[in-house]
């Protein structure tokens, strides 16, 4: 990865060669009632041949407008207000409906963000692929066939002739991407627009995924535009950066370049925010935190850090919190008639949690991660095994008992805007597990939630607001601050910042970590994202189809990491191993 | 596929005895009596009404009424009317007309619905699409018997394109105006529900993918717009065919058509059992294979639904 990295790092153009594609001052804008709102202001950048080039940049940035202007897909009310897109020295913004369509597919190629939506159910991949080819080409017939074929051969779907007549619903993730990415490249485009063609997708998947793009790219010489808001990815996949803040080209330059000196404020916070690229920074602060030996050995004066270190001392000589042992889950899936098979979602897991500390818990979709999140919530009962929180058996808890522990042990959930109820605002969707478990006054409630508001970082006014009203990150506190409410001792995190911009991720992870120091929380994290682990978890459990394949302390477990499933997780994290000097 | 078919198939009979019972059960429960409902002003005597009785076996309990019905139902007969005509006869005159009526109403509906709904769908905020959803409004809101009077007077009456009655034998050409008349309001239905779907569908990521791979927009429109756009409109069809069989009542009232409304309003009317239960045993098999044909043509359409065996 490094190498292929470094590789197109020193891919420099010739600046002689013409630019492929050349956007100078575009402004696109959507109209709506109160006139034309600007989603894209003034953006200019110039791709050549046979480079790839990333424009990177949260949700509402306008990177994706910016490439639908490209091929004239803008949503909705979109229209290119001012400015010029120049393909090969054309204006695609004065093309004529019937031109565009003869550029679309046949030299600009488009690679969607969401496999699961961007293939037509009712159509089977063969028909949808054969479709894209019949439009640019002439073959038909056995020639057609042949060729779709060897499109999805060369998309990486090695049993394609078999698999014509299947329909997408039938083909996994990250083998609906890689049809999307055949359809893409199937006419040979000179530029490829590839809009987060992963971020659905598991990292390893996703690793393969942009590996074989790659290559395919770089064996057909075609110009790669890559949009994606994952700075270590595109670091790692494009030579060229453009970073994009509310509309506005505000960075562009060469990666490596602006990742060692970011000169704009908002490209500097990315930087510092972004995990993936922050691992080896994040392991100096970590350094500085935890083994408390060497805060002192250091000199350290601050206080709040020795006695955090000295709390972990305490409590990782202690017993555990929770402890689970040999759970196992297993879940009857129903066969045609009386017929069941049987999927172990959870195989014999066992790890413990020592108060105050962090335990990520790692795996990608369908690894278990999330069962065993339930199976300790109680939300679901285990097939075997032992749960045991604070000493006591958590498996026979009934009536009080079990309000009792739930009291003392709270979930976050991932989806900030599935998790809040849209009618209740803020203050009673926070005081209401108060009022479930019949805490306090009205007034004790009230002064409770103003209490929680602060500690989550929210002004007390957001109490009267509504979900609907706030963005993902203040959803995310709020969710935060329901789960605080009881003053439980541990926080369940299932992918509780996996739904967030990398900013608003940094900010969330800071407030997790700021409430564990100041309230002595206890954390399972439950997450996808190993970059996100390194940031915050002091121990980590790798999960592998149901089971626990490594568990270590994180600095034992990204340093020197003994399963391969977990150097490949390592191995797969976007910028990882990008080499910038800083 | 064919197993649930055949389990479908199978379902039809508890379907087929449970309707005929509940119908025959409210048919035997009507107030009045029939025969005298027959002969009017001037009552038979006692003895006639007796033998009467007897022969429609009026005089056994209403179970074995029932189960004698059923007996004869499936050695083929299905009894005589207080006329005297058998029901089979009423039938076999009496079906083909309104199944004629009702596969016309379909086309026609089916047809200038999906058309009309697409155009609308495409044409979202426009003046097409304004009028459609205009018209399709007061064909849902107007009665059916008026839009059928103001066609009758219109078409002919004062532009005397079309017969204002139809005879007896009713061919074909004499039903394209009822056809109309009754397809009207659902014809409103399948406006709305094709322009609601494809305009969902218009936005669908899919359909800008089709349109990034260099498609032309006519393919892109059928292709990945209409036929996903045609599953909800499909399902309201199949429902249809059942209503447009039986509400034909009043369109054939108005164009005085001898179909099947007619002759069971009548029956009811006279407390004809048999005729009534016939008629009705017939119609819930035609709706139970409408449902089936729809859910059969909605894997068909949509591939992800695969019934189970």
């Amino acid at each position: 990865m490094t190498q292929l990295a470094t590789e197109t790092v020193n891919q420099i153009p010739s600046s002689d060669s013409a630019p492929l594609l050349e956007i100078r001052d575009l402004e696109v804008g959507f109209r709506t009632q109160r006139g034309i709102v600007p989603a894209v202001r003034g953006v200019s950048l110039t791709l050549y041949p046979g480079q790839t080039l990333a424009i990177v940049g949260e949700s509402g940035s306008g990177k994706t407008t910016t490439a639908q202007a490209i091929i004239k897909l803008l949503a909705g009310t979109g229209q290119v207000t001012a400015g010029q897109i120049l393909f090969e020295g054309r204006d695609l913004t004065t093309l004529t409906a019937a031109e565009m369509q003869n550029v679309r597919g046949r030299q600009i190629g488009y690679v969607p963000q969401d496999p699961m939506s961007n293939l037509n159910p009712v159509w089977n991949i063969g028909f949808q692929v054969a479709e894209a080819i019949r439009a640019n080409s002439d073959l038909r017939g056995k020639a057609l066939k042949q060729r779709t074929i060897e499109v999805l051969q060369e998309a990486g779907l090695s049993d394609a002739a078999d698999r014509l007549k299947q329909y997408p619903h039938q083909f996994s993730g990250g083998m609906r991407q890689r049809v999307l990415i055949g359809i893409g490249l199937s006419a040979r485009p000179k530029l490829l627009i590839a809009d987060e063609p992963t971020s659905a997708l598991d990292v390893t998947v996703q690793r393969q995924i942009l590996d074989h793009l790659a290559t395919l790219t770089r064996d057909y010489g075609t110009s790669v535009l890559f949009i994606t808001h994952d700075l270590g990815l595109a670091a790692e996949r494009a030579e060229q950066l453009v970073v994009m803040y509310k509309g506005r080209v505000v960075e562009s330059g060469p990666s490596q370049e602006i990742l060692s000196n970011p000169q704009h404020p908002y490209t500097q916070r990315l930087v510092a925010a972004a995990p993936s690229l922050a691992s080896r920074r994040i392991q100096s602060k970590k350094n500085e935190d935890a083994p408390a030996t060497e805060i002192f050995s250091a000199g350290g004066t601050d206080t709040a850090l020795i006695r955090r270190a000295t709390e972990r001392e305490l409590a990782a000589s202690g017993k555990d919190l929770i402890s689970v042992e040999g759970i196992t889950k297993m879940y009857r899936i129903r066969k045609s008639g009386l017929r069941y098979t049987e999927l172990l979602a959870v195989n014999d897991v066992s790890f413990g949690v020592k108060k105050g500390t962090t335990t990520a818990i790692v795996g990608e979709s369908g690894s278990g991660k999330s069962t065993v999140a339930k199976l300790i919530l109680q939300l679901e009962s285990t097939t075997s095994g032992r749960i045991e929180f604070d000493g006591q058996d958590v498996a026979g808890l009934t009536g009080r008992d079990l309000l009792k522990f739930r009291r003392r042990v709270q979930p976050v959930f991932q989806d900030p805007y599935g998790s809040l109820d849209p009618q209740y605002n803020v203050g009673n969707t926070i005081a209401e597990p108060l009022l479930a478990h019949k805490i306090g006054t009205k007034k004790e409630r009230q002064k409770r939630v103003l209490e929680l508001l602060d500690q989550v970082s929210l002004p007390a006014s957001t109490q009267f607001r509504y979900p609907s009203e706030l963005s993902g990150g203040q959803r995310q506190r709020i969710a935060i601050a329901r789960a605080l409410a009881l003053k439980p001792d541990v926080l369940v995190l299932d992918e509780a910042v996996s739904a967030l911009d990398v900013l608003v991720q940094g900010q969330i992870l800071n407030l997790l970590t700021e409430l564990q120091t100041e309230l002595g929380l206890t954390y399972l994290f439950i997450t996808h994202d190993l970059a996100v682990v390194r940031l915050v978890a002091d121990n980590v459990c790798v999960m592998q189809k149901g089971r626990i394949v490594e568990a270590a302390s994180t600095d034992e477990v990204f340093d020197n990491p003994h399963e391969v499933y977990t150097q490949e997780l390592l191995a797969a994290i976007p910028g990882a191993n990008f080499e910038f000097g800083r | 596929m064919l197993w649930y078919t055949g389990k479908r198939l199978l379902q039809m009979i508890p379907v087929f005895f449970g309707a005929t019972f509940l119908i025959y059960f409210m048919v035997f429960s009507l107030p009045g009596d029939p025969i005298a409902a027959l002969y009017g002003e001037r009552p038979p005597s006692p003895a006639v009404i007796a033998q009467i009785r007897a022969e429609y076996n009026l005089d056994r309990p209403f179970i074995v009424q029932y189960l004698l019905y059923i007996g004869n139902f499936f050695q083929g007969d299905l009894g005589t009317t207080y006329s005297g005509r058998s029901v089979s006869d009423v039938m076999a005159s009496a079906f083909p007309i309104t199944a004629r009526l009702a596969m016309l109403a379909l086309a026609f509906e089916a047809l200038f619905g999906i058309l009309v709904g697409l155009i609308a769908g495409l044409r979202k905020g426009k003046l097409f699409d304004a009028s459609a959803l205009v018209v399709s409004l007061l064909l849902i809101s107007v009665p059916t018997f008026v839009i059928g009077f103001v066609l009758q007077f219109v078409f002919g009456v004062q532009l005397d394109w079309a017969r204002t009655t139809v005879s007896g034998a009713a061919p074909w050409d004499q039903l394209i105006l009822p056809a109309l008349v009754l397809a009207s309001v659902s014809f409103a239905y399948i406006v709305r529900l094709t322009r609601a779907s494809v305009s969902d569908n218009l936005n669908a990521d899919f359909v800008r993918t089709a349109t990034a791979k260099g498609l032309s927009r006519p393919r892109v429109v059928t292709v990945h717009v209409l036929r996903n756009s045609l599953v909800p409109v499909i399902t309201f069809l199949g429902v249809d065919i059942g209503s447009l069989m039986v509400g034909a009542i009043v369109t054939e009232g108005i164009f005085n058509i001898n179909g099947v409304g007619g002759t069971v309003f009548k029956a009811i009317r006279l407390g004809e059992g048999p005729t009534v239960v016939s008629f009705i045993a017939v119609m819930v098999v035609i709706f139970v294979l409408a449902n089936l044909l729809v859910d059969l043509l909605y894997a068909a359409l949509d591939p992800r639904i695969r019934y189970a065996k």
